[in-house]
């Protein structure tokens, strides 16, 4: 163990069922502080590890807020241009024509409703974060591509190292490995 | 019955695909294999007609428009036609990633990366079109709304206006939704790329990604979130583009089914361009296995769907303007037909309401070699449909003093060559660095048809 002391106890898994059931059990036994990882998205993980509905959501409520966002500024940067400002006769419409307006108002809309989406994503994931504990684990390469991992965490209040190690021992992983910080 | 059903439906992957073997193929094309010796005949024929793009755009700039075939009546020609025939072939990407996603087509991962791709590169060389178009293209800011001395703005009622704002969202909406969908597989290229440099750049590129299920929660939402919007967008983008033409009052161009026949053309021929792109890469990376034939029978049957609209708009087209009782009507149609353009109407019309009609068959659909050619034709028909109405409709309007056809130069040709040169040299570039099939979505597919197995047994 480094000097930085311990980040937490993390086992390798070879199935999602396994990882599922698992993170399931450990939910269950009140262990909060802990992530799980998998190499493509398992509907309902997310809930076990504390980022449900709600949290999710925020990612939509960041869309929203992007898209009237980016719509009442393009509107009113086009209201505000023709009427205060320069007002250029076409076709005899009035300077606040407002079916002309649609369009700009619409596509700036959904140009950042989709940034809200993106950046509201990757803020909230904490983006870009290049270092993190569980890097130094060398089997965690696979994460990326075919095995899976439950993180506990050394700060979650039920860490125990050896109850813990033998908590996720009875799941019978590939390994358990102690990550530091 | 069985027998019949495993005829109908071959597997869309091999069966004993999983999740190890996906991602070693997969960024083994781009970290370990050796190079395709095709790939470098084909990239250094693409750097060729890139580079003639380039000097041919340069001495544009130089000279000035007047090098292409245009003058008055006929101010548009290759630059606007091609500009619509470009963003149209973006649109089937955008379509295939968003709208295919959301209604959880298991046969698009195979084919959504490089649709992607193509469409993000399309864009790019949409909007160059019409800077180049400009004459003045270094005044393309213009076009911005920004606080200038002269207290001047945009022509908010312009057409051109909303098309540059519909071309700019269009681009940046790509390039977030690309990106969205490369990030995991960044990190997965991380995790498993040899050299050091391309450790730290993927790396970089993958932000910090770890696969942790709150990451791909969030990221799930966000992806159905941009998928939501994309089915809009694709709407929206070419249907701006065709209110250049609609909303004026030439004859020829003020029809208002334009947006939903434009839309239509757009799908078909962006397609038909997955078509072009999947078949070769499949046999260069020896990917028969995961892009099947039953792949492309899927896009023609989309591509049949869409050109029955389109051949549906041209009827339904001719029947307005002889409905409308006006004589300039007419006298576009019998000008299309009769007129100096007539061959380039007839040929667009063979290709795009005869030709499809081969793909009611499943043998034609089924058949790679056959659909190649017959999406080819579909890029040329759409091409060609794209000219007539931008040209034949300019070149008699109303004043009859002024009436001239013009024919296009070497210019034209060699910028238009240049584009689709610089387009694939783009595209061949990208599958070197990234994988050319989500990784990510290729691995939730293998997860949920194992579920389906265990869960039917």
């Amino acid at each position: 163990m480094s000097e930085r002391g311990r980040y937490g106890l993390i086992a390798a898994f070879d199935s999602a069922e396994a990882l599922v059931e698992a993170t399931r059990r450990a939910h269950a036994k009140g262990y909060r502080r802990m992530d799980a990882y998998s190499p493509m998205p398992i509907e309902g993980l997310g809930e076990l590890v504390g980022c449900g509905e709600h949290e999710k959501g925020r990612v939509s409520w960041f869309a929203l807020a992007g898209g009237v966002f980016g719509g009442c500024c393009a509107y009113a940067l086009q209201y505000t241009s023709t009427t205060l400002g320069w007002y250029f006769l076409s076709g005899g419409k009035p300077a606040n024509s407002w079916p002309d307006f649609i369009i700009v108002t619409f596509e700036m809309t959904v140009l950042f409703a989709t940034f809200g989406a993106v950046f509201g994503m990757l803020w909230l994931n904490g983006f870009p974060k290049l270092y993190h504990p569980v890097f130094n684990v060398e089997r965690f390469a696979r994460a990326s591509s075919d095995e899976f991992f439950l993180c506990i965490e050394e700060r979650d209040e039920k860490f125990d190292i050896e109850k813990t190690r033998a908590f996720l021992e009875q799941f019978k992983p590939l390994e358990i490995v102690e990550v530091a910080k | 019955m069985n027998s019949r059903v495993e005829r109908d439906k071959p597997p869309l992957m091999p069966p004993d695909l999983d999740l190890t073997s996906i991602s070693d193929r997969l960024v083994n094309i781009v970290v370990k294999n050796k190079t395709p010796r095709s790939w470098f005949v084909a990239t250094a024929f693409f750097v060729f007609l890139t580079l003639v793009y380039l000097f041919s755009i340069s001495w544009v700039f130089k000279t000035g428009v007047g090098l292409f075939g245009l003058n008055i009546p006929v101010a548009w020609e290759f630059p606007i036609a091609s500009t619509i025939w470009w963003i149209g072939i973006a649109h089937a990407g955008t379509l295939i990633s968003g709208v295919l996603l959301l209604t959880r087509q298991n046969w698009r991962p195979a084919i959504a990366r490089f649709a992607e791709a193509m469409a993000m590169f399309a864009i790019i060389f949409a909007g160059a079109y019409p800077l180049i178009h400009l004459g003045r293209p270094w005044f393309f800011y213009w076009l911005m709304p920004y606080p200038n001395t002269q207290g001047l703005w945009p022509n908010w009622k312009s057409p051109l206006i909303w098309d540059f704002f519909a071309i700019t969202s269009y681009m940046l909406y790509t390039a977030c939704f690309l990106y969205l969908d490369l990030l995991p597989d960044f990190a997965t290229m991380r995790d498993r790329a040899k050299h050091r440099i391309s450790r730290i750049f993927y790396g970089i590129m993958a932000l910090g990604w770890r696969n942790s299920a709150r990451h791909w929660a969030r990221f799930d939402r966000a992806n159905v979130i941009l998928a939501a919007i994309s089915a809009p967008i694709v709407v929206s983008v070419t249907g701006t583009i065709s209110l250049d033409l609609a909303v004026t009052i030439v004859p020829g161009y003020h029809f208002t089914i334009f947006p939903a026949y434009f839309v239509a053309g757009a799908l078909y021929s962006g397609f038909a361009t997955v078509i072009l792109i999947a078949v070769p890469f499949r046999s260069m990376f020896g990917l028969q296995d995961l892009i099947t034939p039953r792949h492309i029978d899927y896009i023609a049957k989309i591509m049949l769907g869409f050109v029955l609209i389109v051949d549906y708009s041209y009827m339904c087209e001719i029947w307005t303007a002889f409905y409308s009782g006006a004589p300039y009507y007419y006298g576009v149609y019998w000008n299309r037909w009769f007129g100096f353009y007539a061959p380039v109407y007839w040929t667009t019309y063979f290709l795009n309401i005869v030709v499809p009609q081969l793909m009611w068959f499943k043998r034609v659909r089924r058949s790679i070699p056959v659909m190649f050619v017959i999406a080819m034709i579909a890029d040329l028909g759409m091409w060609l449909e794209r000219y007539f109405i931008v040209v034949t409709s300019t070149n008699r309007d109303y004043m009859p003093s002024a009436w001239l056809p013009k024919l296009p130069t070497g210019w034209d040709f060699a910028v238009l060559l240049g584009s689709i040169g610089g387009f694939c040299l783009l595209l061949f570039i990208f599958i070197r660095v990234v994988p050319l099939i989500s990784m990510h979505d290729m691995r939730k597919l293998i997860t949920r048809k194992k579920g389906d197995v265990e869960t039917s047994q």
